[in-house]
């Protein structure tokens, strides 16, 4: 439809299309004419937002590192709209087994760290990267559930952690939020682990928009979003399914972390190329 | 600013913390601050993780425990919030909203969320002030049919008084039939609002299962097969089940068939010649007898408020006797066997005081609906008229 907001979304679960759905309606029904394509991988997308097929993408964190990087490289820019507010000052932990009595990074120096997929930022690049900083060198096993999603499905995470209980490695890492995840469910039963280390904080996923789609509708796309209110009933199931109670203005300092990881496993190039070896979404 | 204090002790939010959190959270406002305090290993991972959640912020502990910030969280969620009713026993509103949905009567009712179309929606159409009542009454009368009846009470019968019971029972079981179909198809529609309404018809729906289970049970007690099912006999039946109109159904149904029933059981009960028939007939007739009094009572109480009310259910009477005008009506079978269960034996004289009873009973049904017919705000005269145009399958 011509002039429409075309965003990219990666469909990384059934739910994505329920929750676009409904925010396209309301969007709709607020004035913005927007559409949704949605991507079977994050690196895709990215390409397109910077060749001008998409208007904005919302994306991961490591999605929004690679998109300023392509930016960069063919004279574009790409700036964050909004952020949910669950999506800051994340961090992630490296989990032991209290009985194994690894208590600190230095004693992991040498074993083996269940991570999630090779492209999760915060159960691998992310505490592979704090490990590395501290000194420690691990061998890291990878648990690739649904790679090139950067991590938006938790699989990776739970196998980590079952791979932890059934003692085939020392410790896993994980974000914190799925720390208590799979310690409410079970996966992980209350007191048989314990934090061994914990990476400073960092931020998630951002919406992120290119310098060649049209500023006005941009502001407009920011404005709605950033208005939604958790009092709406039309939209808040929308953010229940989407995990957040408001959407935030975008900030780019949470990333500091993510890009020097980047930098230092040699995931994406300074251009935006991928040069991680094996990895194919 | 309120400076709250909560402590935790060693428990984790993998173990229930949260509960704790929220009711001290609950009374702050969004601004305020609470130090949790608490010695659980994972307490400064997952505060941060769980308030982040919950859209409350932590801020870094200075030795003295977290302070957690309360925002405004998930209070939107109940700001719209409305009450569906008033939640006492058998108050119910007008028109309840489709947006009430599932929800309890009385319950909190958060804002969004389906609105499933029943379509019975409207108090005047379902609602009877005796619906709680006979509902209460309703539950406490159910029995049992492996035990309510002494199937092994030994009888002995001849061949031919056998034959008419089994018949008779088959009928019985094919009427019953549709009288939980009848129910069954409504319950679905009324608006859950209705909840004791709801809860009568589906204990309805139990009895006629109760009641098919026993006179299916009865007719297969010696070992015989089932009697004959009319073509005429199930066309009347099936008028029934395609009523989609609630009154008219129940108007149909329970104060005229179900009516006529009560009559027929109590027929069978007294003139039945084995003692299992006697207690079947019994047993349902309570039971049916219950089914007539709220179709009655719903409809008395829809006349009273709707003027157009009687010649609806005249219309229904009369188009429904059209439907059956070239169908045979009961099926001969049935009538012949109802004669020779009043004889008890093919004496000319027992044959003739069965024949003269089954007319009696004939009688006795017509009055009946006339009585009720009359109840419903119909004249004498039309009421007469009525039940003379009711299906002669007796259902």
């Amino acid at each position: 439809m011509a002039g429409a907001l075309l965003m990219g979304a990666v469909a990384y679960d059934p739910k994505v299309v329920t929750i676009w759905d409904g925010f396209r309606a309301w969007f709709r029904s607020h004035g913005l004419a927007f559409d949704y394509l949605l991507y079977s991988h994050y690196e895709r997308q990215v390409e397109d937002l910077i060749a001008g097929h998409l208007h904005v993408a919302w994306n991961s964190p490591l999605a929004w590192l690679r998109s300023e990087r392509l930016a960069l490289a063919s004279g574009r820019t790409v700036r964050p709209l909004a952020m949910r507010n669950t999506d800051r000052d994340l961090t992630s932990v490296i989990v032991g087994r209290r009985d194994a009595g690894i208590r600190t990074a230095e004693e992991l120096g040498g074993r083996t760290v269940a991570t999630g997929a090779t492209d999760s930022p915060q159960a691998t690049l992310l505490p592979m990267a704090h490990l590395a900083g501290l000194g420690v060198t691990v061998t890291a096993r990878c648990f690739d559930v649904g790679v090139g999603l950067h991590g938006d499905h938790v699989g990776g995470e739970r196998d980590a952690a079952r791979a932890l209980m059934a003692g085939e490695v020392d410790a896993a890492a994980m974000l914190d939020a799925t720390y208590l995840l799979l310690g409410k469910e079970g996966t992980l039963p209350a007191g048989t682990t314990e934090v061994v280390e914990q990476t400073p904080p960092y931020d998630h996923c951002v919406m992120t928009a290119v310098d060649t789609a049209p500023a006005d509708l941009i502001d407009r796309f920011t404005g709605l979003l950033l208005g939604m209110s958790y009092q709406d009933p039309e939209v808040r199931p929308l953010l229940d399914m989407e995990g957040l109670i408001a959407w935030e203005k975008g900030r780019t300092e949470g990333y500091r972390l993510l890009a020097a990881a980047v930098d230092r496993f040699h995931f994406y190039g300074p251009g935006g190329e991928v040069t991680m070896p094996g990895y194919e979404p | 600013m309120t400076a709250a204090v909560l402590d935790l002790g060693g428990l984790g939010l993998d173990s229930g913390a949260h509960l704790l959190l929220q009711r001290a959270l609950a009374p702050l406002r969004p601004g305020d601050r609470l130090t949790v305090h608490g010695h659980h290993p994972a307490l400064a991972v997952h505060l941060p993780a769980w308030c982040r959640a919950e859209g409350h912020r932590v801020e870094p502990p200075d030795g003295g425990g977290s302070v957690v910030v309360r925002g405004t969280g998930r209070d939107g969620r109940w700001l719209g919030a409305t009450r569906a009713g008033t939640g006492s026993r058998g108050v119910v509103v007008d028109h309840p909203p489709a947006r009430w949905g599932l929800a309890p009567r009385g319950a909190l009712v958060e804002e969004g969320g389906p609105e499933p179309h029943f379509d019975l929606d409207d108090r005047r159409l379902v609602w009877a002030e005796v619906a709680p009542r006979l509902y209460a009454h309703a539950a406490a009368r159910q029995w049992d049919p492996a035990t309510a009846v002494a199937w092994d009470e030994p009888f002995h019968l001849p061949d031919d008084v056998e034959a008419a019971v089994v018949q008779v029972m088959t009928y019985l079981v094919e009427n019953e039939q549709a009288a939980l179909i009848v129910p069954a198809r409504f319950l679905g529609r009324i608006h859950p609002h209705f909840r004791e309404v709801v809860q009568l018809l589906a204990v309805q729906v139990a009895d006629e299962a109760r009641h098919m289970e026993i006179f299916n049970r009865r007719a297969l007690l010696r070992g015989g097969p089932l009697g004959s099912s009319s073509a005429g006999g199930r066309a009347s039946l099936f008028t029934l089940v395609e009523e989609s109109d609630f009154a008219l159904a129940s108007f149909l149904l329970s104060v005229l068939g179900e009516g006529s029933f009560v009559d027929l059981l109590a027929f069978l009960e007294r003139y039945a010649p084995d003692p299992v028939t006697r207690r079947v007939a019994w047993l349902a007739m309570q039971d049916e007898r219950r089914h007539v009094l709220f179709g009655v009572a719903h409809l008395e109480e829809q006349a009273a408020v709707d003027p157009g009310l009687g010649s609806r259910l005249r219309a229904a009477v009369e188009r429904r006797h059209d439907a059956l005008r070239d169908t045979a009506g009961l099926n001969n079978d049935v009538f012949d066997a109802l004669v020779m269960v009043a004889a008890g034996s093919w004496e000319p004289e027992a044959i003739e005081t069965g024949y003269r009873r089954v007319q009696r009973l004939e009688r006795a049904m017509d009055e009946g609906r006339r009585r009720r017919l009359e109840r419903l705000g119909f004249s004498a005269g039309e009421a007469a008229e009525l039940s003379a145009l009711h299906t002669r399958n007796f259902m």
